[in-house]
């Protein structure tokens, strides 16, 4: 099953469930975090569902490049690690 | 005499309790968080908001009903799914699209209304109204849709934003609203629809045929007089403007040293009573010869005066920025803070200052309640 990560940074903020997920692809992998905790959502995601502009997420080492349809997909053995971007510090 | 200040910093909300002859930090909250604007706690219910703008997870409000106490997290307002098509105000004709997206930037005003209500005041232009103490927010719609929106441009931001809220304490369906860049907006009918009224206000960052346009003008912070809320005062990117008949005409009035700056407070009593914080110029955002003055008039701005005592007079480089300065009830206590971080009050209404604090971080907005 893939792994989704949440940096530690948001356990400041809310509660970040670390869960093994069977879905295929990003976007299912994220709603089903915000399934535990809904208000996980507004930090990871915008007004518009999109990824925010400083939130980042890899996918096995790298980076997700497509910040809208979070239509990555993964794989069963996938690790996803969704980080800060520093630029938003 | 106000007893207690709140004080929103780049790093955290302050409260300020009086300790003696002065005031001392009694509670941070959210240390470390950019605090963008914080709403003193409701006369009738006790709530209060406090508006963070974390740097990576987006824009969140807390809410609290022990006076700062404790917190808890409540809704965001969030705006709504943007149309695959323009919606009205989304773009200039021939322009492309999406000119601004539908996404929360900033809180960047609070405020108490009527019967409860709860208003929001966000970057990109969006107002919001609360009617369950910030459990749910709503887009004013009526506004949002303006197509005048399309006009209106960002001011110290990328983004046009909300900066004042003035509900009228005598008409509970009348609030005005003012934007950078997008004038004054006006509604009286609780928000059904708007008119922009800012007629008198000149923009010299514009064209000279586009200097009078109501709907582009960059009033930095428009207060109202309880007393005789048909007086406003607006500190305006370029000079100082008065209006006495509700914003239906404003009249440019000119201070000593500079008619420049961000903050403007006014008496809640008498109207002919305000204040200002000059910087030099909008290219030279500091004061005027290193010294930090507060401009006060009680003339309704025929005549001012610089009031010094109490505030460094050589090397300083403080700015007050629009929610820095904030008046009390009684008209007396001031206090006002800056983006340097340091912080002042005056009990004898602006005469003689004291400081407060210094080393604070970055001070967005000084609130008393």
């Amino acid at each position: 099953m893939a792994r989704l990560v949440f940096t530690q940074q948001l356990r400041r903020f809310t509660e970040t469930p670390q869960l093994d997920v069977t879905v295929g692809s990003l976007r299912a992998a994220l709603e089903a975090a915000f399934a535990i905790n809904p208000r996980l959502r507004g930090y990871v995601l915008d007004d518009q569902g999109h990824l925010r502009a400083n939130v980042v997420v890899f996918i096995d080492g790298r980076r997700s490049a497509e910040r809208q349809r979070l239509d990555d997909t993964l794989s069963p053995d996938s690790q996803v690690y969704v980080m800060q971007a520093l630029s938003g510090g | 005499m106000e007893q207690r200040a709140w004080v929103a910093t780049r790093k955290g909300l302050f409260e300020m309790q009086r300790a003696g002859d002065g005031w001392a930090v009694a509670r941070v909250s959210f240390l470390g968080e950019p605090v963008s604007m914080v709403l003193p706690p409701s006369q009738s219910s006790g709530r209060m908001l406090a508006a963070l703008n974390l740097g990576h997870f987006g824009v969140k409000l807390h809410a609290s009903d022990d006076g700062g106490a404790n917190w808890h997290e409540v809704a965001t307002p969030v705006y709504p799914p943007q149309p695959e098509q323009p919606a009205p105000g989304d773009r200039l004709p021939g322009g492309e699209y999406p000119v601004i997206p539908w996404k929360l930037v900033q809180i960047w005003s609070l405020q108490h209304g009527a019967n409860g209500t709860l208003w929001a005041g966000t970057l990109p232009g969006g107002l919001f109204r609360s009617g369950d103490g910030g459990a749910s927010w709503q887009l004013i719609e009526s506004l949002w849709l303006r197509p005048e929106r399309a006009e209106w441009f960002g001011g110290g931001y990328d983004v046009p934003g909300i900066h004042s809220i003035c509900p009228h304490p005598a008409n509970e369906g009348e609030v005005l609203v003012g934007i950078s860049c997008g004038g004054a907006w006006v509604t009286r009918d609780d928000g059904k629809s708007w008119v922009v009224q800012s007629e008198g206000m000149r923009a010299d960052f514009m064209p000279p045929e586009r200097a009078g346009d109501p709907n582009i003008q960059d009033p930095h912070a428009i207060v109202r007089c309880s007393a005789r809320p048909e007086v406003l005062w607006c500190q305006h990117h370029c000079g100082i403007w008065r209006s006495v008949d509700n914003a239906r005409s404003w009249q440019r009035l000119t201070a000593p040293l500079s008619s420049f700056g961000f903050a403007v407070a006014v008496h809640p009593h008498d109207a002919d009573t305000a204040w200002f914080v000059p910087g030099v110029a909008d290219q030279q955002r500091v004061p005027v010869d290193g010294a930090l003055v507060v401009n006060r008039t009680r003339d309704g701005g025929r005549s001012f005066e610089t009031l010094r005592a109490g505030l460094p007079q050589a090397d300083c480089f403080d700015l007050v920025y629009r929610h820095g300065l904030a008046v009390g009830g009684d008209g007396r206590h001031l206090m006002m803070g800056s983006t340097t971080g340091n912080l002042w009050a005056s009990d004898d209404a602006g005469t003689r200052w004291a400081m407060v604090q210094a080393h604070l971080p970055p001070i967005f907005a000084v609130r008393y309640g």
